[in-house]
């Protein structure tokens, strides 16, 4: 069964106490791996937070529609949605020429790029190039693994999420992460034992992913964009979730 | 799916067969530890091993991994991926193979322990000698069992970031949105292996005798 199916079935009470309504057209699901702040990451309670919901909540309710989030490993998230299990997805997601083949992107909404985080005490790597024939953990299948998969000589472990690729720096058995700004800043806010060596060495631009001839969600999506943009709100959010740590 | 990509997942199946035949063999050894430090009649090796098997059993083998590698160990000694991927199968298969063991060993006749002891061999002898070998005849299909379980849970060291079959193929499955295909190739790796498996293990089990008459292994 999928997510989908499964919300679906965990709905259907209050399909039946709706008397047999249906699906609400107005509704759009939205997937995003929920570990991966200030994008995206769950609070305590569960509940899925993050610049990314904040961001795509706004433009959905300009355009008329409610989105609702689903949390869906990176991994599985555009195959699921070329599939069809959910309308669209927020994560992050820099928007590559292989990724655009299978899915649709809105404008661009954000600009990021990769930084190299090594151990605060490890002073032999300045760069991307000082990572030359060393250890490097990555989120899988992430712009940041395709990063260290081109280093010459590189030792790549792959992780499904991010945060394990930052333990595995911190335990020493890796060199550096190689990761998107905003979130590895955060994380060596909160870890005082990682530093970010070097600039962002990519430019890369994030983008909603939706269904390929989804066109009707995709320009409802895109006018929301512009409207946050142009009402403010965008540079609320930015300054709530990520601060400084946009370029 | 291109013959690069098929021969980058069969590598993922090299570690992975690798990576299950060490733990095999330290479940194997560990197994045996386990199930006769449970059936001593000394209660300073019986109640440990007891508890060992209840904690072990209890404890999802994703989670014993996640602990070793990340957890309290890793703070205090990180272990490399594959030692810790050894300790984590090893670990958690000594459990169930202790308890396969016991099961075998509880099997045989008692009559047959007296018999050696009364021929004035030691009891360990006699475990060793009389006891054990009938034992692991009887359980050799249950042992099957486990070395296969055990070599499908290989994948679950995905979560530590170790390049085995499982690992590679998630990677490909994202890179090349191809999930069908290559979920498809990756399980299909897994069965051929395991169904060599299982017919190395029938010609074994006809070599020893395994479901022929125990006494009188000659007469059919």
């Amino acid at each position: 069964m999928g997510p989908r199916a499964a919300s679906l079935l965990l709905a259907l009470p209050a399909l039946l106490a709706a008397c047999g309504g249906g699906k609400d057209a107005a509704r759009i699901l939205v997937a995003t791996e929920a570990a991966y702040p200030p994008f995206e990451s769950k609070t305590e309670d569960g509940t899925i937070v993050g610049f990314d919901v904040d961001l795509v909540r706004a433009a959905a309710r300009e355009a008329g529609l409610e989105a609702e989030f689903l949390d869906q490993g990176f991994d599985g998230m555009l195959p699921g949605l070329a599939q069809g299990r959910y309308d669209a997805a927020v994560s992050a997601i820099t928007i590559t020429e292989e990724r655009a083949k299978v899915v649709d992107f809105t404008d661009p909404y954000f600009e990021a790029g990769q930084v190299v985080a090594v151990r605060a005490d490890d002073a032999s790597i300045r760069g991307l190039e000082d990572l030359r024939g060393r250890t490097i953990a990555v989120q899988r299948n992430t712009t940041g693994h395709l990063a260290a998969e081109k280093v010459e000589g590189a030792t790549v472990k792959h992780f499904d999420s991010v945060e394990p690729a930052f333990l595995e720096l911190l335990a020493r058995r890796a060199d550096a992460v190689i990761n998107d700004l905003a979130p590895t800043l955060l994380y060596a806010k909160e870890h005082p034992g990682l530093r970010i060596a070097g600039k962002p060495f990519t430019e890369e631009k994030y983008g909603i992913a939706v269904r390929r001839g989804n066109g009707a969600l995709l320009a409802k999506l895109n006018e929301g964009l512009r409207k946050v943009r142009a009402s403010g709100e965008y540079d609320r959010l930015k300054a709530k979730w990520i601060g400084d740590a946009g370029r | 799916m291109s013959g690069e990509t098929f021969l980058y997942l069969l590598k993922g199946l090299g570690l992975s067969l690798v990576l299950g035949a060490c733990s095999l063999v330290v479940a194997l050894l560990g197994g045996l530890a386990v199930a006769l430090c449970r059936l001593s009649p000394r209660p300073w090796l019986r109640r440990p091993a007891t508890a060992y098997v209840e904690v072990i059993r209890g404890v999802p083998l994703l989670v014993l991994i996640l602990w070793i590698y990340f957890g309290v160990l890793s703070d205090l000694f990180p272990l490399h991926w594959f030692p810790a991927s050894i300790l984590a199968f090893g670990a958690c298969y000594s459990a169930f193979i202790g308890e396969t063991y016991r099961a075998g060993i509880q099997s045989v006749d008692p009559g047959q322990m007296e018999a050696a002891r009364a021929l004035g061999l030691s009891r360990r002898v006699a475990m060793r000698r009389v006891v054990l070998p009938q034992a692991v005849r009887n359980i050799l299909p249950a042992l099957g069992n486990e070395a296969i379980s055990l070599f499908k849970d290989t994948s679950l060291a995905t979560v530590i970031a170790v390049n085995e079959l499982m690992n590679r193929g998630k990677q490909v499955a994202g890179r090349d949105f191809r999930t069908m295909e290559t979920y498809t190739v990756v399980a299909l790796l897994y069965l051929a292996t395991t169904l060599v498996f299982s017919l190395l293990q029938r010609r074994l089990e006809r070599r020893l005798g395994v479901g022929t008459a125990h006494h009188d292994p000659g007469h059919h």
